[in-house]
């Protein structure tokens, strides 16, 4: 049991359902994980086709893999490991009451957050020009263009999902370290930062298994 | 107020992920046949099994909280096994590419 070092603002949390906060603590953890559970299953669906695909048509998926940019999608593999470092210190610095420094490394981790989706928007671009987009311009030079399309289709939906959700992050980031900045997660209120810190690392897995997945096809 | 971790202990979590990130881009280069592909996911796996223990706390989290972790893989399990297993047996995935 922690010890409460002021009891009576660490009460004023509990909901009336909850008998502490430390209850209430664990029912938030885990209504998180079970939500989790289920982004794993939304992206399950995806990285299943991919599978088959990828076994169907393995040669074609070589090289159209090939084609992207890897030096991109490695460096925003890092990025998001570092941004997922940065979350995992605020969760610490919430939990200590450490108001500044909270809001300045959830301001770190919107930063890299922003810095992801950048280099993802330059990449973008980079396939549009490379004729890489299906149904807008694309081409193919090399055999079987209609299966090296659909590798094209699974890469812009994989990304793109989890674009959405590095997009959804960042906004959650900037809101809690404007929460942060005013004190609303002081003195034991650290819970909502806890489980945000969740979802970001949980986008940041995801993004572990596109980068070999979608990048390192084969062998380049 | 809630105990917390060491910092030493994330910054070589994320050290070590760095060095996985790292290694499975220069595997990346090198060909290993059909190997690429589990060298490549077994690191991409333990990533996450690093991410999830260190960074997301379930090493020293209830056992509920590790039952919830579970549950989604062993589900994305049965949902990728089922349906290959589907496709395998009609011949509709070749193998062996």
């Amino acid at each position: 049991m922690p010890t409460l070092t002021s009891p009576v603002s660490e009460d004023a949390f509990v909901g009336q359902q909850f008998d502490d906060i430390e209850q209430q603590r664990d029912a938030a953890k885990l209504g998180m994980w079970i939500f989790l559970a289920t982004e794993v299953l939304f992206f399950g669906g995806l990285f299943l086709g991919y599978t088959i695909y990828r076994f169907t048509y393995g040669h074609v998926f070589v090289e159209a893999s090939h084609k992207l940019d890897v030096v991109i999608g490695g460096t925003n593999t890092a990025v998001l490991l570092v941004s997922s470092l940065l979350m995992a210190f605020a969760v610490r610095a919430s939990k200590l009451d450490q108001r500044r420094m909270l809001t300045g490394l959830l301001l770190g981790t919107a930063l890299l957050g922003c810095v992801f989706m950048s280099l993802k928007g330059v990449e973008y671009h980079k396939d549009y020009t490379d004729h890489l987009v299906p149904r807008m311009g694309f081409k193919w030079e090399g055999a079987d263009p209609g299966n090296a399309e659909l590798f094209y289709w699974i890469y812009f939906a994989m990304t793109g999902l989890h674009a959405i959700h590095v997009t959804v992050g960042i906004g959650i980031m900037l809101v809690l370290a404007l929460l942060a900045w005013l004190g609303k997660f002081s003195r034991g209120n650290h819970n909502t930062v806890e489980i945000a810190g969740l979802y970001w690392h949980f986008v940041d897995i995801v993004w572990c298994f596109l980068f070999p997945l979608l990048y390192l096809v084969g062998h380049r | 107020m809630e105990k917390v971790v060491e910092p030493k202990i994330y910054f070589r979590t994320g050290i070590a992920l760095l060095v996985l990130l790292a290694a499975t881009w220069m595997i990346g280069y090198v060909d290993l046949g059909p190997f690429n592909l589990i060298v490549a996911l077994a690191i991409a796996i333990t990533k996450a099994i690093i991410i999830a223990l260190f960074f997301m706390h379930i090493k020293g989290s209830s056992r509920l909280l590790h039952l919830a972790a579970v549950a989604g893989l062993l589900w994305l399990l049965f949902m990728i096994s089922l349906t290959l297993g589907d496709y395998y047996t009609r011949g509709w995935v070749p193998l062996g590419h």
